[in-house]
């Protein structure tokens, strides 16, 4: 965990995200410090992929704004940019939930198209491409290394060759997050990137996280429900559930907080579902909070 | 383990030799009305004669032939078995055995292709259907880009191809344009139209999609049929000037100043001579659009178009503009298929709207998904069988259309995905095979 504080990389300022009547997030303010971990935690359905959703553009946020204090292109105001420039120019990169690999494609393929617009580019609109020229071809082995790299990185080197689709699970989820890495991320976004690893295996993701943010200074926004990985790597935690943050801080803090105890880890499901509702419904008549 | 294999699947040389013998028993007792007996012309009487010689003959061929049949197919069986037994090679490995074997079907189709003109030269019906072949080969090159690379579903590609067509036809009847001079235009033109018909549809996939591009061709060729004064209408374009070899004419007699083909390289005149000049005109601008697809594959605009057809989504988060990479592949698309309508246009020397209905942009597509989406070489093997596969048919007359039919639905039920399926990656960390190998091997 990285020691010194690097200030504040993106900050979510009273985010509200309405679909017809269903608010699925509900004045949420949030702050990423840069070069750390951030884990968001919270009940199924409580807004955590929305929130993603609105930050990498996939969503345009009914009212709210998402400041990314870009390193090199200063401030840029996430929920105006269309997706592919949140990931283009903001660098803000995400993996999905349900894995979404170009899965007829080899997994070097994937990672190449990664680097789409830097190769892009360097094909000077396919002409240098088209004939090979010097410039593109340098280009290209460019982005074979790189891919080669992260493949080595992640033990994946002797698949690179594979189509993506055929392979397993949990090389898949490893597969998604070597292809964001590829493009570059300033703020990278995991939506639950434990979901179907074996203990080892998230073992070995921990570790990942801790090496991109602590040796390379990747900012990580991390959606998670496996706790061994969210307690362990994050710097930082936020709670939310009915698209509200209900608590945040460090995980010892936020382990120890009664109401994130009571409405989410120590029972089950339903009953802290119905807690939290209770909680929330409480708010609302009295600001200063009846325990449930 | 072989062991087990062959006792699961080959039978002992003794069961083999009776079961050829019963087949030779068979082809006998049919054999001897059939070969045995004959009829001949005695002076104007029928008389029976025998050929036991011959017949002799068939029950042995019959003989010989089901041993043969049968240890092929228990050979075949048993390396099939062993290979997925014994998983020594691997998928990869596989596929690139499959790769090399097309690549060797690709350089005999392509020395065939070179070699077809010179063995049939006095062979027009030959020399036709094969130009015919290869207008749909480049036809489906083209929107191999569109359906098989990026995924987007057209069935109105007809539509560019009557662009081209039509441009060519206007502009050098009009305006007296060579053909050479037009094609560029032509394809370009053609090309605009695709990004034309690519911005409204931007938003849209799979069947919304199909349905607009059925539209739009429709739009074009009602427009073609009706706009008389424009087109022609529904009587086209007719004499349409012919491609010239570098300025010279095939015609029989040269125009004032000018010479014919055939006088300048001291040739008697032969009308075969304008017919195989086309055939290669359209083999080497087939073959200029297989170099430029397979390039564009292999670059990032080509890789796009292929992640585009896996995941849309992923791209936008990969930072991919996805509304380019659809307009390009479009844009692409329909250059290709305006260059094959220049050609035609240029090889009937009359056009009209009756060329480009729906059920040509059907037939193309057909093409696509016959021959294994995004496959180059599955496109030529789906061309050649459904050109050729009507052409053999005439002798059902009316069934014809039938059979066109039936063989397509029996290639869907074989091959699912096409008849070449495979997908050859545009890149690889290890260079070959071997090199693969031995990395399973250290493991």
């Amino acid at each position: 965990m990285s020691a010194h504080d690097k200030g504040t990389l993106l900050s979510v300022r009273k985010l509200t995200m309405r679909f017809g009547g269903l608010t699925a997030i509900d004045d949420l303010s949030l702050e990423v410090p840069a070069g750390k971990i951030t884990g968001i935690i919270g009940p199924n359905g409580a807004g955590k992929t929305t929130l993603f959703n609105c930050l990498t553009g996939f969503y345009k946020p009914t009212t709210g704004t998402l400041r990314l204090a870009h390193p090199v292109r200063g401030e840029l105001r996430l929920e105006k940019l269309p997706s592919h420039r949140v990931a283009r120019d903001a660098q803000v990169v995400r993996t999905f939930q349900n894995i979404r690999l170009f899965p007829k494609m080899t997994v070097l393929e994937n990672l190449i198209v990664a680097q789409h617009n830097v190769l892009q580019r360097a094909s000077k609109f396919s002409i240098a491409g088209i004939f090979k020229l010097p410039g593109y071809r340098q280009a290209e082995r460019a982005a074979i290394e790189r891919a080669a790299m992260w493949l080595e990185r992640l033990k994946l080197t002797h698949l690179a060759d594979d189509p993506a689709g055929a392979l397993p699970y949990g090389i898949q989820r490893r597969i998604e997050i070597a292809r964001a890495l590829c493009v570059d991320p300033v703020l990278l976004c995991l939506d639950e990137p434990a979901a179907g690893l074996n203990p080892r295996e998230s073992a070995e993701l921990n570790e990942l996280l801790l090496y991109l943010c602590g040796e390379l200074d990747i900012a990580i926004l991390l959606i998670e429900h496996d706790m061994s990985v969210v307690m362990n790597v994050s710097d930082h935690i936020g709670v939310i559930s009915y698209g509200r943050k209900i608590a945040e801080g460090t995980p010892e803090q936020v382990r120890n907080d009664p109401e994130v105890i009571k409405a989410y880890l120590g029972e089950d499901e339903d009953e802290a579902e119905e807690a939290i509702a209770r909680k929330i419904a409480a708010e609302g008549s009295n600001e200063e909070g009846q325990p449930a | 383990m072989s062991a087990v294999v062959f006792a699961r699947h080959a039978m002992t040389p003794a069961e083999r030799l009776r079961d050829a013998g019963w087949v030779a028993f068979v082809g006998l007792i049919l054999g001897v009305p059939l070969i045995g007996l004959t009829t001949v012309d005695v002076g104007g009487r029928l008389g029976v004669e025998t050929r036991f010689g011959l017949l002799a003959a068939f029950v042995a061929a019959a003989f010989a032939g089901r041993l043969a049949l049968r240890w092929g197919i228990d050979h075949m069986r048993n390396r099939k078995l062993a290979r997925e037994q014994a998983s020594t090679t691997t998928a990869a490995q596989r596929a690139h055995g499959a790769q090399r074997l097309v690549n060797i079907v690709g350089w005999v189709a392509l020395g065939a292709s070179i070699a077809l003109p010179i063995v049939y030269s006095d062979n027009r019906y030959v020399v036709d259907t094969a130009t015919t072949v290869l207008i749909y080969v480049m036809l489906g090159w083209g929107l191999n880009v569109v359906v098989g690379l990026a995924g987007l579903l057209d069935l109105g590609y007809v539509a560019f191809y009557a662009v081209g067509a039509y441009s060519y036809a206007l502009l050098s009847t009009q305006y007296g344009w060579g053909f050479w001079e037009a094609l560029p235009v032509s394809g370009a033109l053609a090309a605009s139209f695709g990004i034309l018909l690519g911005y409204p549809i931007l938003r849209l996939r799979g069947d919304y999609l199909a349905i607009v591009t059925l539209g739009f061709g429709e739009i074009i060729r009602v427009i073609l049929v009706n706009w008389t004064e424009f087109s022609g209408g529904p009587n086209g374009i007719s004499s349409i000037p012919r491609p010239s070899f570098f300025g010279l004419e095939f015609t029989r007699r040269p125009a004032e100043g000018e010479q014919t083909f055939a006088g300048f390289f001291g040739l008697d005149f032969s009308a075969m001579h304008r017919l195989i000049f086309l055939y290669y005109l359209i083999l080497v601008l087939a073959l200029l659009t297989h170099v430029f697809v397979s390039r564009l594959r292999k670059l990032p605009v080509g890789r796009a178009w292929e992640a585009l057809r896996e995941d849309e989504i992923a791209c936008q988060a990969m930072g991919m503009n996805t509304t380019n990479i659809k307009l390009s592949a479009f844009a692409i698309g329909a250059m290709l298929g305006g260059f094959a309508g220049v050609f035609f246009a240029a090889r009937q020397g009359f056009i009209s709207p009756e060329s480009f209905t729906f059920t040509e942009s059907a037939i193309i597509l057909a093409i696509v998904v016959l021959g294994g989406m995004g496959s180059q070489m599955g496109v030529v093997l789906a061309a050649t069988l459904l050109v050729l596969i009507p052409e053999f048919g005439r002798n059902f007359s009316e069934y014809r259309m039938l059979l066109f039919g039936a063989a397509m639905v029996l290639i869907m039920v074989w091959k699912p995905g096409g008849l070449l399926s495979h997908r050859e990656p545009t890149v690889r960390l290890q260079a070959t095979g071997a090199a693969a190998s031995d990395k399973e091997g250290a493991r």
